[in-house]
């Protein structure tokens, strides 16, 4: 399946880049972060604490075991720092 | 109902003004307006969020304020972009027929908007730059809710 994947704050900054297509076998969002670390250091790097990481699967805030069956845009940051 | 999110200044005064002007009849209006500190050395503040995403979590927000607390009516205009010590960076309104649920409306949305909506503060100081850290107290807060 494809999707796109977005960062933001420092994940954006390590990974170096704000959104991008990604081509995936991945059943969870566990198993893309697993794929996505798997390609180069700097995302082993944003990846290494996944306490400091949240995820929201199309814009609705989900786990790292939510399914990414039907699925178009995962996105990955920090915990939020509104108000 | 209205939430705005904007790049642009806002106007709390003008705000607060036109939100109880056409809040006639409701007994209660609360104004809450979060300002850039500028304390330690801040020079400017940034603030990212996630378009379409950000907008959508504060309006389901500011919903289930206005259906728990039975308002009759809520404003959120939270700003993003580069901001400096001073300016107002968010402000939410409450309109209720009478303060208790009015009050308590607009501490519900703060403590929501702090940790659950999609926005990332970034501090500038002399030569420096560091995101903020999520605070355990904002956390905390939302446990009581």
């Amino acid at each position: 399946m494809t999707l796109d994947v977005l960062y933001f704050a420092w994940l954006r900054e390590r990974i170096g880049l704000p959104r991008e297509r990604v081509e995936t076998a991945a059943a969870t969002v566990a198993e893309l972060v697993e794929e996505l670390k798997a390609r180069e250091d700097r995302y082993a790097a944003a990846f290494a604490d996944l306490r400091a990481v949240r995820v929201a699967l199309d814009q609705k805030l989900a786990g790292f075991d939510a399914p990414l069956a039907g699925v178009r845009e995962a996105a990955f940051f920090p915990p939020m720092t509104g108000g | 109902m209205r939430v705005t999110v904007q790049d642009a200044p806002f106007d709390p005064g003008a705000e607060a003004a036109a939100f109880t002007a056409a809040a006639a009849g409701a007994g209660a209006v609360v104004t809450f307006t979060g300002v850039v500190r500028g304390d330690g050395g801040l020079t400017a503040m940034e603030i990212e969020h996630y378009p379409g995403m950000t907008e959508a979590a504060i309006r389901d927000y500011a919903q289930e304020a206005m259906t728990r607390f039975a308002l009759t009516d809520v404003l959120v205009i939270h700003r993003f972009g580069r901001l400096l010590p001073g300016e107002p960076i968010m402000m939410v309104a409450t309109a209720a027929p009478h303060r208790h649920p009015a009050f308590a409306a607009a501490e519900y949305l703060m403590d929501w908007l702090k940790s659950r909506a999609p926005f990332w503060k970034k501090e500038f100081r002399a030569g420096s730059a560091a995101w903020v850290a999520a605070a355990e107290a904002d956390e905390d807060a939302l446990r009581r809710w």
